[in-house]
């Protein structure tokens, strides 16, 4: 398939994750949103990964490009689930004291 | 290699010695000396002395610049745990998490001073953001605390997001995460859409970072809802430690015109309206907490002149000008926790009630305002020298001494309420080591403004 196509779908899925953040008012879904543009980066590092593989593989059989792109993904993968532990961890710490995870709630800061 | 090992190191062994001493203080002090150990193995480093012999692959590149930046952020680290240890255990019951936690943010810091691969940047600032969301969030039962913490963790959640993107489509066009392959003529001036999107995506990431307008929104509510000390730490270390990575990110970009994208002209566009919109809402704050964010917001405008131009001089200047602005950053913040009121009010007649607190207070808004024979003078000043050297946009150098003009205002109204109005003045129990404290770091600010090659001079011999 053409690079387009990955380009495409990642784009998009990283808009619905954007418009997300932007418009839904759930902290919770805030914060799905902010995954899903984790995981459209991760899908294109990929396809990317393939594609400069593709291109180097003509020129030469043992080539190791684009392997840096899956690690990186890897990465990713490991810091996310670190920023997720500690993100439910302080939605859990508001909603003990509010007893609601909106974020239409956060305006004590403002006056 | 040093700094980053040891502090990880050390930032597990204060987690641990959490389990088995139980007095606060003696953990201030456990925390002093690792920060001690941690800042003369990083000056060794500088002179060549490495402990590890790790093989980076590029990854890292250990220059000068990078390594003083380190000692810099580490020794500000230092001058803040010793000025306001006393006000972090005060925070809550779990004052070794804290000092863990502020030795895992200068990991970040250390790796993001010298990284070499967007992989690094991304790791480094991940290390450095993470546990100070939890920082933030430090004070369980404050509401304010809680929402600090929310905010900002979905808004550097979200920058990263952003960051990510960036990355991966520079990669998807030039096939590499070295930002050697970025600062290449070729690519920099390039008109490739993947990589020019990918650089825009991480401009406004780095913009969300350092608070810069128009992604500034988050940084007064955070900065105000935070515990005090831990806003000290953000506003100053943390906040240079995201320039020095912003700096290395566009060093070639700034230097040839590319053929699609001005950026010079973006950048002319971020700092005027970071100036603008600091300096002018931080005329109107009635809290002085509330009134050093915007002015973190205001001085992060000047600091990113040093981006803009990009010269020998603007790396030297943004180096002092980290070193002043966090010294007096966190001169002004141990006096500000010291205060039972925060307002402006709360600072009537200090000048009677703690004559010594006061003047010293006075120099690190001087300094701040940059007023000549204060460290904030030549900060200032490097950084407008280096706009003047590239010899263009010569026109945002008088905007950005009129809007330093405005910011005179809002610091002086500060030192005029010490000096000039009745009232009580009341502060918490003063400790004398607090007032021996706070002379020195006087005397620093005032040495750094009138010399300040003793710093300078480290970035090259």
């Amino acid at each position: 398939m053409p690079i387009q196509y990955y380009i495409g779908l990642a784009a998009t899925l990283f808009c619905i994750g954007i418009t997300g953040v932007l418009i839904r008012r759930n902290a919770i879904i805030i914060f799905m949103c902010i995954e899903l543009m984790l995981n459209a980066v991760n899908l294109l590092l990929v396809a990317f990964s393939k594609m400069h593989y593709a291109t180097a593989f003509i020129r030469n059989a043992n080539t190791t490009a684009g392997s840096d792109a899956q690690l990186f993904v890897f990465f990713i993968m490991v810091v996310a689930a670190a920023e997720v532990s500690v993100g439910l961890a302080i939605i859990v710490m508001m909603y003990r004291n509010t007893h609601s995870v909106d974020v239409n709630y956060l305006n004590r800061l403002k006056n | 290699m040093n700094a980053i090992i040891l502090s990880a190191i050390l930032g597990v062994i204060m987690m641990f010695s959490g389990i088995w001493v139980n007095n606060k203080a003696t953990l201030r002090w456990i925390a002093l000396a690792g920060l001690l150990v941690l800042l003369i193995s990083n000056i060794a480093e500088m002179y060549g002395y490495r402990i590890w012999n790790v093989n980076v692959h590029n990854m890292l590149y250990f220059d000068r610049f990078g390594l003083l930046f380190n000692s810099v952020a580490i020794g500000s680290t230092f001058i803040f745990v010793a000025l306001s240890g006393s006000d972090i255990n005060r925070v809550g019951k779990y004052a070794a998490e804290y000092y863990t936690l502020i030795f895992f943010v200068l990991t970040g810091i250390t790796i993001i001073s010298v990284y070499t691969s967007l992989l690094m940047l991304f790791l480094g600032i991940e290390i450095m953001s993470i546990p100070l969301y939890i920082l933030t969030g430090s004070d369980k039962r404050n509401l304010k605390s809680n929402e600090a913490s929310l905010k900002y963790f979905l808004m550097g959640a979200f920058s990263t997001g952003l960051m990510l993107m960036g990355i991966t489509l520079i990669y998807g066009a030039t096939g590499s995460f070295s930002i050697e392959v970025l600062n290449n003529p070729a690519i920099a001036q390039g008109v490739s859409f993947l990589e020019i999107t990918g650089m825009l995506f991480l401009l406004v990431s780095m913009a969300f970072k350092v608070s810069a307008a128009p992604f500034h929104f988050w940084t007064p509510d955070v900065y105000d809802g935070a515990p005090g000390v831990f806003t000290s730490f953000m506003a100053t270390v943390v906040k240079a430690a995201a320039f020095i990575a912003f700096v290395k990110l566009f060093d070639a970009r700034m230097s040839y015109s590319s053929a699609v994208v001005d950026w010079k002209m973006l950048l002319c566009i971020l700092i005027i309206a970071t100036l603008l919109i600091g300096n002018i809402t931080a005329v109107f704050q009635q809290s002085v907490k509330r009134m050093l964010a915007y002015s973190s917001i205001a001085q992060a405008g000047f600091m990113l002149f040093a981006v803009f131009s990009m010269n020998e001089m603007a790396k030297e200047g943004i180096i002092f000008y980290a070193v002043s602005y966090s010294l007096a950053t966190i001169g002004v913040f141990a006096v500000l926790l010291k205060m039972k009121d925060f307002t402006f009010e709360g600072y009537n007649g200090l000048a009677k009630s703690q004559p010594v607190l006061a003047f010293a207070n006075t120099v690190f808004l001087l300094s701040l305002a940059g007023i000549p024979l204060t460290a904030g003078f030549f900060a200032k000043y490097f950084m407008l020298a280096s706009v003047i050297q590239t010899g263009h946009y010569l026109w945002m150098v008088i905007v950005a001494v009129l809007f330093a003009a405005v910011s005179v205002y809002y610091y002086f109204r500060v030192i005029q309420a010490m000096y000039f109005k009745t009232g009580e003045g009341e502060t918490e129990n003063i400790h004398p080591g607090f007032k021996t404290g706070l002379i020195i770091l006087t005397v620093i600010i005032i040495l750094l403004g009138v010399a300040p090659n003793l710093i300078i001079n480290f970035l090259y011999f």
